[in-house]
């Protein structure tokens, strides 16, 4: 526990540095790429969230990123540009969402599991396709970003790293507490054992729906963030691939140790910077090394084999 | 007023009768063994008073209120606790979070979601106690898969009276332990004699007739008989069905 607090402490400092060295190397883009690592981490935290502790393993977590993004955009659009209106409006619409789809998701279990939240996230993906007014499939680019305590300080990208490191750092104690309160025993313990927490007077269920809704009001968070470092949306940011690469994250930094997911984050979309400038077949490269990493790592591959498979122990 | 009564349960697998017109009721404080040849429904037995598996039909009554139709974590609320034939803890808990995650089931609400469970010693403080009466107090620390057989038997028996049942059923509690493992769960249910009214099933005739106030003989999904050990024992049906390969 206490290596733990050492990482999350090193990853928050590195990323707090940042800026200052992008003012040093006079390479203002490194913001930017922080800044979208931070939208990542996010994510990825709030998938760990609910697949290492609560043994659901959701492939439809681009989704909430999506409506996270497109809350962004549609309040925008009707003049409300206000990041915490922003932030509440994403928050009440992926939990609804979250919970809806949840209470069905949740009646599967395994790979049957993993398919329906894929066929949910699919079905938002077309929902914003069709939505012609925000650009259909092509998505729509946001005039400027959101305002804060009505002042436009977030056109700094520094600023806006900032805040959005402050939301992922709030994000992250949240997350931190709750896998060590009642709640995340009774999700720990669902995970270990159903029936066994069946056995003692628990419905597994209700705290699982409970903690499917929180991690999607959290990834609806990455989605707001990642919605105006690129100030544009698009139902892109729900494809399946992007569900895909946040499992990907968590599975890299070691499922079920919320630290790990950001540092999965981190390596992903590095790896993801790095090898892209050397070669264009930079995935067969990522490929590589997440085989490597999952291999060697204790929790890797086995654990989510063990929860493909609907192992429940 | 007996505090289970059991009438006309039926469970059928396919074309198999598990559980054919059951009849059991069972008196406040006693302990009451079930005894029966593999397959004879035992555990199904269980399964249905507990909730785990529905039955075809019949009624089950506990302190006279008819449960047959909740679902299991509401008929432990009521006091209903069982142990597993098979082991089932939490095995990447700790021994004492195993205990703890019993107490906190009917201490109060679990959607509490900031404080720190591990640090409640409200929680603690009584799995202890229950710790302590199956004698594992030691082992509190330990992650429970890394356990000897015998010690998760009976962590299995703390994590069951950690609810505070008012009526425990315990499924082959001896299953697969030595004879110093045995002899100490013996020990632990007869210092709960009394106390808790337990439905017990048990291979072991030798526990079984030193602990048993009561004896029932279950053969193809039906009891045959009822009564003290030594009347159990005597009656020529059971010598027949069942004890009959050991008289
Ligand atoms: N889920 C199930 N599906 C089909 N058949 C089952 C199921 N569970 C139990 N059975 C069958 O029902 C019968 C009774 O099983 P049960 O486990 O209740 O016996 P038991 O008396 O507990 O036996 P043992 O002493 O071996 O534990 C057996 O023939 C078993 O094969
Ligand atoms: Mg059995």
């Amino acid at each position: 526990m206490r290596g733990r607090a050492l990482a999350a402490t090193l990853i928050f400092a590195a990323f707090a540095a940042v800026p200052p060295l992008a003012y040093w190397a006079n390479d203002p883009y490194l913001i930017v790429i922080a800044s979208r690592i931070v939208a990542f981490a996010i994510a990825a935290l709030a998938l760990d969230l609910i697949l290492g502790y609560g043994g659901m393993v959701s492939f439809g977590h681009a989704a909430f990123v999506g409506i996270g993004a497109y809350s962004v955009a549609i309040l925008g659009q009707a003049g409300i540009t206000d990041l915490m209106l922003q932030l509440l409006a994403a928050i009440v619409a992926a939990s609804a969402f979250a919970l809806v789809t949840g209470a069905i998701s949740l009646r599967t279990r395994g790979v049957y599991f993993i398919m329906i939240t894929l066929a949910f996230a699919q079905m938002a993906y077309f929902f914003f396709v069709s939505l012609s007014a925000y650009g259909g499939d092509d998505g729509m680019t946001l005039s400027s970003r959101s305002t804060l305590f009505g002042s436009d300080m977030l056109r700094d990208d520094g600023i806006f790293f900032y805040v959005s490191l402050g939301l992922l750092g709030a994000l992250f104690l949240i997350a931190t507490r709750i896998v060590g309160s009642r709640f995340g025993r009774v999700l720990r313990g669902s995970r270990e054992n159903a029936l066994r927490m069946n056995a003692i007077g628990f419905s597994p269920f209700r705290y699982q729906l409970v903690a499917y809704v929180i991690s999607g009001a959290m990834a609806s968070v990455a989605g707001v963030v990642l919605a105006n470092q690129t100030k544009f949306v698009s139902p892109a940011f729900m494809n399946w691939h992007v569900s895909g690469e946040l499992i990907v994250m968590v599975v890299l930094g070691g499922v079920g140790n919320l630290i790990g997911a950001v540092f999965g984050a981190v390596v992903a979309l590095v790896l993801q910077e790095f090898l892209g400038a050397f070669t264009d077949h930079w995935q067969l490269w990522f490929g590589l090394i997440l085989v490597g990493v999952t291999l060697a790592s204790r929790d890797g591959v086995g654990g989510l084999v063990r929860r493909l498979t609907g192992g429940k122990r | 007023m007996s505090l289970l009564v059991v009438d006309k349960l039926c469970k059928r697998y396919g074309a198999l009768k598990v559980t054919d017109d059951l009849a059991l009721s069972v008196e406040p404080g006693e302990l009451h063994a079930i005894i029966g040849p593999n397959g004879a429904g035992k555990s199904t037995l269980i399964a249905q008073l507990s909730g785990e598996a529905r039955c075809d039909s019949g009624s089950i009554r506990f302190d006279g209120e008819e449960i047959s139709g909740l679902p299991m974590h509401r008929r432990v609320a009521r006091g209903l606790s069982r142990s597993f034939q098979i082991t089932s803890i939490l095995p990447g808990f700790t021994v004492l979070e195993n205990v703890a995650t019993a107490v906190q089931a009917r201490e109060g609400s679990s959607f509490s979601f900031l404080g720190r469970v591990a640090d409640e010693s409200a929680l603690n403080d009584q799995a202890v106690t229950a710790l302590g009466r199956v004698g594992l107090t030691d082992r509190a620390g330990t992650i429970a898969g890394s356990l000897s057989h015998g010690e998760k038997r009976q962590l299995e028996l703390a994590i069951a009276l950690a609810t505070k049942p008012r009526l425990l059923l315990l499924d082959e509690p001896l299953a697969g332990t030595s004879g110093g493992e045995a002899e100490r769960l013996v020990e632990v249910m007869r210092s709960l004699k009394g106390e808790v009214t337990t439905v017990l099933i048990e291979h072991d005739m030798d526990a079984v007739f030193r602990l048993a106030d009561r004896v029932s003989v279950l053969v193809y999904g039906r009891i045959i008989a009822t009564g003290s050990p030594d009347v159990v024992r005597a009656d020529p049906q059971v010598r027949a069905a069942y004890l009959g390969e050991e008289a």
